[in-house]
């Protein structure tokens, strides 16, 4: 059972939502399909309102204005006890004084199982989650980790529509975090429920969603796989927010150019008019390390001369940080691999070029300007 | 993406949610106690703020008179009540301005009147309004009724109602009544200092000191609890009374009267003032204290400049705690006051002794003043030092100083000979045969069936009002506090019900005890029917002691998770299951501590009841007044000492009986 259900119909619909506390407005005209069988991923800062449209399509917090639609039913108005969702919260909310066991068994009650099948259905979840024995102990005697798959065992037991998570990963210490993000994504695939995961950390993120919703100020910013909105952030924003991103001040010279002092470099379209400022943008690890002098060789425009300030050594990479009176003061970051410094001879304090990939080498208005990428 | 083209929320009306079957058991269930607390607290003062403003006044000019001759002829001539006072001064003006019972006769405005002679005389009013008695037939036309002389002597006058200040009027020009206010003050104030100051070194020395047998010292201070405040006043007639054991301490003053109550003030709100400053005192930062040595401080700098200000809170908390405990108490004036009058027994007074309500109201809406101020500053200083306490800071460990340890044993000793000797001379005194004259031992003081007060069917009374109002209002009062801490939604209904469970904290027992006299003891009201039975005594007492269990519920419940509530809803189990499984079990202890708060005051308590037992209901605590007003002061303080017995036991009982179950139910605590 271990291949994937591929993504089918839209699950989830989200149209125009608004939620207003007092005179704050927390979402703003919000619209998301959530296909079948999904795992999406709202990631952005703390205050962004993630945790307030999941507490919308929960029911938890009524949003102001707006639908949603789940599994084709309108439950727009409904409270959350009429709609079909487990929900893990970062707390976990497990029931202190209920054995594990009770605790799963909590929410097949009173639906007409037999006492023989809640069991069955306890053994069988406890399993799932890789903790069959410890079903009569009580939460507190459990770690976090292990609280953590009870909290998921419980969501699950009833066999939801749809799964939310609330930064569930965000109380537990950094390994652990790193091994149950898998083990969840793993669960996830093997039930095919569609999840909506609330999360600040964008490796977590990149990691486990199907889709991300970036977020920020109430709007979603940009919805894309993991690899979308890594490699074609939609803004400035995303592309700040999401991996490392060097940004220089700069403006749109003739054909689309970027302008940066004298020099100019050929980037991915854009569509802005000539003259704009914008910043120009380039990955650390899109950076292309090249001996001095390599640009009268190769006649590649999109080079650059810079100082080699400092190197750190960070085990695969060799983070670099290079100077060029051009970038306005700012230091250009680099990730350089091992490989590459050995060959090129780099050190602290020499000169060399770079190139800045014109595939990789992106512009974005600056913030606050009118008109986004096209 | 990021041009967001509009920023503002599109107009028309918001989403309205669907309320699911568990928020509408919820509202439900809070409307039903929001109403109860309307019925039990507000209804009343309000009946009782009415009847303040209440006068009523005979209008003489509303009747007319006429009298015949001798044969029995009118001649026509028409008088008016107004004009026959003027020309005969029957009545001065301070007789017309009566209660609401006042009745006046009529044959004094006729000199010649004799009840045998022949003269025939009319009467009438001359609006509706107007009203006169004939014997016991109410008269309310405005026709004129003719009368032989021998009926028209059972003619009275009955006043008219009015809203009006009079009655402050004549509270604030009586000296006898407003004197008891400067009292009352004054009492409030002297006691407070000295009971604030006593308990600070007290609960200074258990919290900072190395002395021995702190654990007894803390028993002891809490004694005075578990008795009626009036028993002190009952130790202290034998110690300095009359005829009392060490009088001549006294060097000829009398107990009765300032010095009594202040002595027997002390006793009962140390306790209180004592639990207030000792918590202040146990969350001081021992940071600090390493600061102050390191930068070579004196231990008296220290103390003022570290210890006060960190424990002001606490120190001003204790005071206006003990203050509104000693302005309100009804129980302590009243056996040891003598002749000093105050506000509370003024109360009584008017009511009962001369059966002048609205006067008794009156001093009632005099006393609610100060009551409410002191607890309107202390809610506000206390939610300050929840501030303080949520400070991350390092518990203070005392060092051992032989010298001040001594000096401290020797303080609290004193301390607890003071609170233990009065408990011990009122045992003393119930086992002697009769003081001074017979010091036999004997357990005739206990033969309360042949004394005043309802004998030992008050004893059994007081133990069923006490578990009534213990499970009753444990259930009450925590389901109130679950729904308005965990419902959704509905923040005009919550706030209001928040506001209703402080209010009765600023209400002194007195207070509420007229007030429900006003509501329930109304022919007109519904609930008249459980006026004069136990289930009356029981809600006055939950009511009276709501707002303190209610806080303790609230705090327990706001240690919950916050999401419980959001998991059931999303399992589609109903909010109550959770509430039976999950939140009454892990806030048991929360709510054993609610049941024995109630159990120990609805024992000890006398001012609010004392307005609302009837013969059937006798209770307790009020046959200690009873029997102690009656001059059977020995077996008043048998009684009280069966109060204190009884309550130490629940105590003891209570406290075996959570372990018990704490550690069946809270076995996951441990890890």
């Amino acid at each position: 059972m271990l291949q994937m259900i591929p993504p089918k119909e839209t699950y989830l619909s989200i149209r125009d939502l608004w939620k207003a506390f007092g005179s704050f407005i927390a979402l703003k005209d919000i619209s998301l399909d959530v296909k079948e069988g999904e795992f999406i991923c709202f990631l952005g800062p703390s205050g962004c309102g993630k945790t307030t449209l999941l507490r919308a399509i929960a029911g938890l917090d009524l949003q102001t204005k707006g639908t949603v639609t789940q599994g084709g039913q309108d439950v727009s108005n409904l409270p959350p006890s009429e709609r079909d969702f487990g929900i893990v919260f970062q707390s976990y909310a497990l029931f202190p004084n209920l054995t594990i066991e009770k605790n799963i068994a909590f929410g097949l009650e009173n639906a007409g199982r037999s006492k023989a099948e809640i069991t069955a259905r306890v053994r069988e979840l406890l399993e799932l989650v890789g903790l069959p024995d410890q079903g009569r102990k009580y939460p507190a005697q459990l770690s976090g980790g292990q609280q953590q798959r009870i909290a998921l065992a419980r969501a699950i037991a009833t066999n939801p529509g749809l799964l939310l998570l609330d930064e569930p990963l965000s109380a537990l210490d950094a390994k652990v975090r790193v091994h149950l993000r898998h083990e969840i994504k793993e669960l996830q695939r093997k039930l095919g429920v569609t999840t909506i995961m609330v999360t600040h950390d964008q490796e977590e993120a990149l990691a486990m969603a199907d889709r991300i919703v970036v977020m920020n100020h109430g709007v979603i910013e940009q919805v894309g796989s993991p690899t979308e909105i890594y490699r074609e952030p939609a803004n400035l924003f995303v592309a700040d927010f999401i991996g490392e991103m060097n940004q220089i001040g700069s403006s749109v010279a003739k054909g689309g150019r970027l302008a940066v002092g004298e020099k100019t470099f050929a980037c991915l379209p854009h569509g802005l008019a000539d003259g704009t400022p914008v910043i120009a943008a380039v990955r650390p690890e899109d950076v292309i390390p090249h001996e001095a002098g390599y640009l009268e060789t190769s006649g590649n425009r999109n080079c650059i001369d810079v100082q080699l300030a400092e190197m750190e050594f960070l085990g695969s990479f060799w983070r670099c940080r290079l100077t060029n009176k051009r970038f306005g003061g700012k230091e250009l970051i680099a990730d350089f691999s091992i490989n590459a410094v050995r060959r090129l001879g780099l050190e602290a304090g020499c000169q060399m070029e770079i190139e800045l990939p014109d595939n990789r080498l992106m512009a974005f208005p600056v913030a606050g300007g009118e008109g986004a990428k096209q | 993406m990021t041009d967001t083209a509009q920023d503002m929320l599109p107009s028309g009306p918001a989403v309205k949610g669907k309320l699911s079957r568990d928020d509408i058991i919820m509202r439900g269930s809070m409307i039903i106690i929001a109403l109860y607390l309307v019925v039990s607290l507000v209804f009343p003062l309000y009946a009782m703020l009415s009847k303040s403003f209440s006068t009523y006044r005979v209008e003489l000019s509303q009747y007319e008179f006429q009298v015949s001759n001798e044969a029995g002829r009118f001649d026509g001539t028409i008088l008016t009540g107004a004009e026959l006072n003027a020309r005969t001064n029957t009545f001065a003006d301070a007789d017309l301005s009566t209660g609401a019972d006042g009745r006046l006769p009529v044959t004094g405005f006729f000199p010649d009147f004799s009840f045998r002679s022949p003269v025939m005389y009319q009467i009438r009013n001359t609006t509706d309004t107007g009203r006169f008695l004939i014997g016991s037939n109410l008269q309310t036309g405005t026709d004129w009724v003719t009368l032989d002389s021998n009926t028209f002597r059972r003619v009275q006058l009955r006043p008219v109602k009015a809203q009006g200040l009079d009655n402050f009027v004549s509270y604030f020009s009586t000296p006898a009544l407003f004197n008891s206010i400067k009292n009352s003050l004054w009492i409030a104030v002297l006691s407070t200092v000295v009971t604030v100051s006593l308990a600070f070194w007290f609960a200074y020395a258990l919290n900072r000191s190395c002395m021995k047998y702190k654990g007894v010292f803390r028993l002891i201070a809490m004694a005075p609890i578990l008795v009626p405040s009036l028993l002190p006043g009952i130790a202290l007639v034998y110690l300095f009374g009359n005829q009392g054991m060490i009088k001549e301490l006294l060097f000829g003053a009398s107990i009765y009267g300032p010095i009594g109550i202040v002595i027997g003030s002390v006793f009962f709100t140390f306790p209180h003032a004592f639990i207030i400053i000792s918590t202040a005192l146990a969350i001081s930062d021992a940071r600090l204290y390493e600061a102050a040595a390191s930068l070579r401080s004196s231990p008296w700098r220290t103390f003022w400049t570290v210890t006060v200000p960190g424990a002001r809170y606490g120190l001003i908390s204790a005071a206006f705690v003990v203050f509104n405990l000693v302005i309100t108490d009804f129980g302590l004036p009243k056996v040891i006051g003598g002749q000093f009058n105050v506000l509370a027994v003024d109360i009584y007074k008017q009511v009962i002794g001369q059966q002048n309500f609205e006067m008794g109201a009156v001093v009632s809406v005099v006393l609610v003043i100060p009551a409410i101020l002191a607890f309107a500053i202390d809610r506000l200083v206390q939610s300050k030092q929840v501030a303080l306490l949520s400070a991350r800071s390092v518990p203070y460990e005392p060092q051992p100083n032989k010298k001040m340890d001594r000096i401290f044993f020797a303080y609290c000793t004193l301390i607890g000979i003071f609170i233990a000797g009065l408990l011990a001379v009122c045992q003393f005194a119930a086992l002697i045969k009769f003081w001074p004259y017979d010091l036999s031992l004997s357990l005739n003081n206990y033969q309360f069936d042949r004394m005043d007060g309802g004998g030992w069917g008050s004893y059994v009374n007081s133990i069923k009002l006490a578990l009534m109002t213990a499970v009753a209002g444990t259930a009450v009062v925590f389901f109130g506090a679950y729904l308005v801490e965990k419902s959704k939604g509905f923040r005009t209904g919550r706030a209001l019900f928040q506001m209703f469970a402080m209010l009765p904290m600023a209400i002194p027992g007195m207070v509420l005890g007229l007030a429900y006299i006003f509501f329930f003891n109304n022919p007109a009201n519904p609930l008249n029917a459980i006026y004069g039975t136990m289930a009356i005594l029981v809600v006055c007492t939950v009511t009276h002691f709501y707002t303190v269990s209610h806080l303790t519920a609230v705090t327990a419940l706001k240690q919950m998770d916050r999401e419980f509530e959001s998991v059931a809803a999303s399992l589609k189990q109903p909010t109550m299951k959770l509430f039976a499984r999950v939140t009454v079990p892990v806030c048991l202890p929360a709510v054993l501590d609610i049941s024995i708060y109630l159990f120990v005051n609805a024992m000890t308590t006398v001012s609010a009841v004392v307005f609302l037992y009837s013969p059937k209901t006798t209770l307790a605590s009020i046959a200690v007044l009873n029997m102690d007003d009656a001059g059977d002061i020995a077996p008043a303080a048998a009684m009280g000492m069966m109060i204190f017995y009884t309550n130490a036991l629940a105590r003891i009982i209570h406290l075996l009986a959570s372990r018990g179950i704490l550690k069946k139910t809270q076995a996951w605590r441990s890890r």
